[in-house]
């Protein structure tokens, strides 16, 4: 029995070999259970360094162009890269 | 006499989104709020809150009508450096939005964290709010205190959407000796920990609104024609100053991503502008070289700028 274990990776820009800005971990084996503000430093320095460590990418942020009068606007992380890996579990 | 916050002080918060000081509200202050509050040995709200002798306050009530000279909450506003804060952000008649004691009974293990929001709902204004965290007792790491995450207030997002970002490069915890007052605009993005500790945590927070223009509220006296000069940017032979207040204004966050961390620093060079009532201002040229359009609006038509519209006015 497989279960998944999901990464969220907010990255400084588009590129999956970017620094990390912000993260997410979500454990479906149900051996952790991550939650808001519970780690102060990321799991991995950039995108690729999650790859390289098995993580298989699923979804990335598509570059969306900014709407007329709206460019300067911020709100939400732009750069959102999940990854998932499945775990054996009994 | 009120203590006014200074222009850097300002600064920090037009860039950062609060101000922190810790420890600075008097002991017997702090004593008497917990006695208020009701709940050193509460243990659960609804004890707490029967035992309270903290007003309920209508929205829209006056700062200085809403609690009396001698109560905890009372003294703590009419101290004169919290008061010159609340005024130097708000203005004179400020009104209480809301006010709440936020307690967090012992937990262990087994409770989960606040995920991260922004205040209230959607809030687009260059007018804000301030939020007044008053920490009464000392809060210890085990404690879960606030977790906030400098320079968010101005990003336009709505409440609790921001919650998936579970953690964010920069982020703090409150952790900090009895007598601790945040100061934080109402957008910055926060959220409570959990109590791990044995004790009862307690944090009250008011909100305020302004009833005046926010602009120059403060003890401008320390403003010089230097803070509105040019310096000479990016190919610069020595250390800047890092007090200057357009470096203030230009320090970017952890968290900030490369493309719209700039963004950031114009939207506070804008904020500034606002707060300052001076629409000339710019910190190292970022908001003056995205206007500079050497042809008057009106003759622009068509050509104006790329998305078609004419160019903005400076204001945001």
């Amino acid at each position: 029995m497989r279960r998944q274990q999901v990464l969220v990776l907010y990255l400084k820009n588009s590129a999956l070999d970017s620094g990390v800005a912000a993260w997410a971990l979500y454990d479906g084996t149900g051996r952790k259970r991550h939650m808001s503000g519970d780690a102060d430093e990321p799991p991995y320095g950039t995108g690729l360094a999650a790859l390289e460590d098995g993580w298989r990418l699923i979804q990335a942020s598509p570059l969306l162009d900014h709407g007329a009068g709206d460019e300067f606007r911020t709100g939400y992380l732009k750069y959102e890269f999940f990854f998932e890996r499945l775990i054996e579990v009994e | 006499m009120l203590e006014r916050l200074s222009s850097k002080q300002m600064a920090s918060f037009a860039a950062r989104g609060f101000l922190r000081f810790d420890g600075r509200v008097p002991l017997d202050v702090n004593e008497q709020f917990m006695d208020e509050a009701g709940g050193r040995n509460a243990s659960n709200y609804a004890e707490l809150m029967a035992n309270s002798r903290i007003p309920e306050v209508p929205a829209g009530t006056g700062l200085m009508e809403a609690y009396a000279n001698d109560t905890a909450l009372g003294r703590l506003v009419r101290l004169p450096w919290v008061r010159g804060a609340i005024e130097s952000l708000v203005g004179p008649g400020s009104l209480i939005d809301h006010h709440f004691l936020h307690v967090l009974m012992p937990s262990g293990e087994q409770a989960t964290t606040q995920h991260t929001h922004q205040d209230s709902t959607i809030d687009p204004r260059l007018t804000f709010d301030v939020q007044i965290m008053y920490f009464p007792h000392e809060v210890t790491p085990e404690m879960g205190g606030t977790r906030y995450v400098p320079g968010t207030h101005l990003r336009v997002v709505s409440e609790m959407a921001v919650a998936r970002y579970q953690n964010i490069a920069g982020q703090e915890h409150v952790v900090c000796p009895a007598g601790t007052l945040i100061f934080a605009h109402h957008g910055l993005w926060h959220g409570g920990g959990r109590n791990r500790s044995d004790r009862v945590r307690f944090m009250f927070k008011i909100r305020l609104n302004p009833t005046v223009r926010q602009e120059r509220l403060w003890d401008t006296s320390d403003l010089s024609d230097a803070d509105c000069a040019q310096r000479p940017i990016f190919h610069v032979k020595s250390r800047r100053d890092a007090d200057h207040i357009h470096s203030i204004l230009t320090r970017g966050e952890r968290w900030f991503e490369n493309d719209t961390g700039r963004i950031e620093y114009i939207n506070r060079i804008r904020f500034w502008r606002f707060l300052l009532g001076d629409e000339s201002f710019d910190a190292d040229y970022w908001v003056t070289r995205v206007e500079n359009e050497p042809l008057p609006a009106e003759q622009l038509g068509s050509l104006g700028n790329r998305s078609g519209n004419a160019p903005a006015s400076s204001g945001n």
